[in-house]
């Protein structure tokens, strides 16, 4: 697949890159790839390098005096024949309680997709998502892969507090809460696992690129992994795969 | 040590921010007037990086356990040590035991308290920045006490100081560079956001929102980078313009992004207070 790219000023400091506004896992591994070889090539240039669904937006430590160099530079990086190695990605399997303890929203999204609470459970917990990057909150991720059958909007009125760990649906997409949260999601259900935790050197484990499974575990099950947690005794199982 | 007697509005520690966390998904924080922060640690000889406090609209009480120099810059609070009115932007020795206060608010909505060699607290991720689910604290608390560094040796207080530069806080215009969206705005709109005097509603360190509203037909693009300083076009109409503790990613056109001065210059700005925006030329 061929793609074109754009190049505009964002400020005086950054550039943003876009490719077609769809969303698309092609796109999001050449945007992937591109960001890996502006890394190897010119990483001491940039502050950040923030992926979005369509974009990829570099902040220069530096004030751009001449933005057309800039993207010439960028476009024969770009360019350059792809010598560097694939980062490595995993698939995560994140075990998630789908009990109604947790799962506040499950009726309700049962009752309007007239669909039973185990079948949602299943249509969820058996599909591969891709991560496209994070945001919104640290340790959010962006989720593709959502099963169309459980598109599910919005709440029209965010909860003030949504809980750390909670499961949830909005409109297309399916995500994690990385920490306590004002909210509007659908929430049906939740997992112990930290996604965003500032002791470790590297505070996501997840990066964009990979892919997430859920697991379906019990309540038993749910408090027993949460101690685990606690202890830092549990490793979240993952296998890596390469396309 | 510095012991938290009142914690005031709302106060918080503040660098030059967490960067180079973006992707995964952490903000940027860091002082909200750079320009303000970084006179506080020149005047003091500290490194730029130093942590200050952030103080918003004074309302806290400090008491220096340790002795040390120090400087407030930005907003002026009437700050006091010891009841007696200390001068803004100048190197002022503080003895052990001394309290620092402050009183009538004159101009500004942060002042930056500069302590020699910087705050000493929790560093997480390349930075002391105060932010939520990051750092224990978002804001001081009653009875927290705030760790200096250890070597520190006092100078007597300069008897010279900078006067504070009025027009810094009275002047309106922010200057801007076309945000990524521009282009999609009609000539209508462009009009309105180029000639226009805007209000500012609700604020905080995350972003200022403006009351008026600009008719809006442009649809939500896909999540994608959001910076400090970028601005907003919501779907009712309305404007934000994000700060320092703004999300990395969002889903609103981006019409203008504020330059750096702009961003320093809005912070010290309140509520119902009025701004209008100019372009900047084009990179080229």
């Amino acid at each position: 697949m061929e793609f074109k790219l754009t190049y505009k000023p964002f400020g005086n400091k950054a550039i943003l890159i876009e490719w077609k506004p769809i969303i698309n896992e092609e796109i999001l591994n050449d945007i992937i790839l591109f960001k890996e070889k502006i890394k190897i090539e010119k990483t001491q240039l940039f502050s950040d390098i923030i992926i979005g669904y369509n974009s990829l937006t570099l902040t220069y430590v530096a004030v751009i005096t001449n933005f057309s160099h800039k993207v010439e530079e960028l476009k024969s990086i770009y360019n350059k024949e792809s010598f560097v190695i694939s980062q490595e990605n995993f698939i995560w399997e994140i075990p998630v309680c789908y009990d109604l303890a947790f799962g506040i929203d499950l009726k309700e999204i049962s009752k309007v997709l007239n669909l039973s609470t185990d079948k949602i459970i299943k249509l969820h917990s058996e599909r591969i998502y891709t991560v496209f990057f994070i945001g919104f909150l640290p340790g959010f991720l962006y989720l593709g892969g959502l099963h169309s059958n459980l598109y599910f909007d919005r709440k029209p009125n965010p909860r003030l507090k949504v809980v750390k760990g909670a499961v949830a649906i909005g409109g297309k997409q399916t995500g994690i809460y990385p920490s306590n949260s004002a909210g509007g999601w659908n929430i049906i259900g939740k997992t112990p696992i930290h996604f965003f935790d500032v002791k470790k050197a590297n505070p996501c484990f997840a990066k964009a690129g990979d892919k997430i499974t859920f697991k379906p575990i019990s309540l038993d099950e749910f408090y027993q992994l949460e101690k685990q947690l606690e202890k830092d005794n549990y490793i979240i199982p993952k296998t890596l795969f390469n396309d | 040590m510095i012991k938290v007697l009142k914690a005031g509005f709302y106060s918080s520690i503040q660098d030059r921010g967490r960067v180079g966390f973006a992707s995964n998904g952490v903000p940027v924080s860091g002082v909200m007037d750079a320009f303000s922060a970084d006179l506080a640690n020149s005047i003091l000889n500290n490194s730029l990086k130093d942590a200050v406090l952030e103080i918003t609209f004074g309302g806290c009480e400090l008491q220096f356990l340790t002795a040390t120099n120090i400087c407030i810059s930005g907003g002026d609070f009437s700050p006091t040590i010891n009841k007696k009115p200390i001068k803004l932007n100048a190197n002022i020795k503080v003895e052990e035991g001394a309290i620092l206060s402050f009183g009538k608010i004159h101009f500004g909505v942060r002042c930056y308290l500069a302590v020699q060699k910087g705050f000493q607290t929790e560093k997480i991720l390349n930075s002391r920045s105060f932010y939520q689910n990051i750092t224990k604290n978002t804001r001081i608390q009653k009875g927290d006490l705030l760790p200096l560094d250890k070597n520190i040796s006092t100078k007597e207080s300069a008897t010279s100081s900078l006067k504070p530069i009025k027009s810094y806080f009275e002047n309106s215009e922010l200057e801007c560079y076309k945000g990524p969206e521009f282009e999609l705005l009609n000539h209508q709109q462009r009009n309105i956001l180029l000639t226009k005097n805007f209000t500012i509603s609700n604020n905080n360190r995350m972003g200022y929102r403006l009351n008026e509203i600009i008719s809006n037909s442009l649809s939500s693009i896909l999540t994608s980078a959001v910076l400090v300083g970028t601005v907003q076009l919501t779907p009712s109409g309305k404007l934000i313009v994000l700060m320092r503790d703004c999300q990395v990613t969002g889903g609103y056109p981006r019409i203008l992004q504020l330059s750096e001065k702009s961003i320093n210059r809005l912070s010290q700005k309140k509520m119902s207070q009025n701004i209008y925006f100019t372009l900047k030329n084009c990179l080229s």
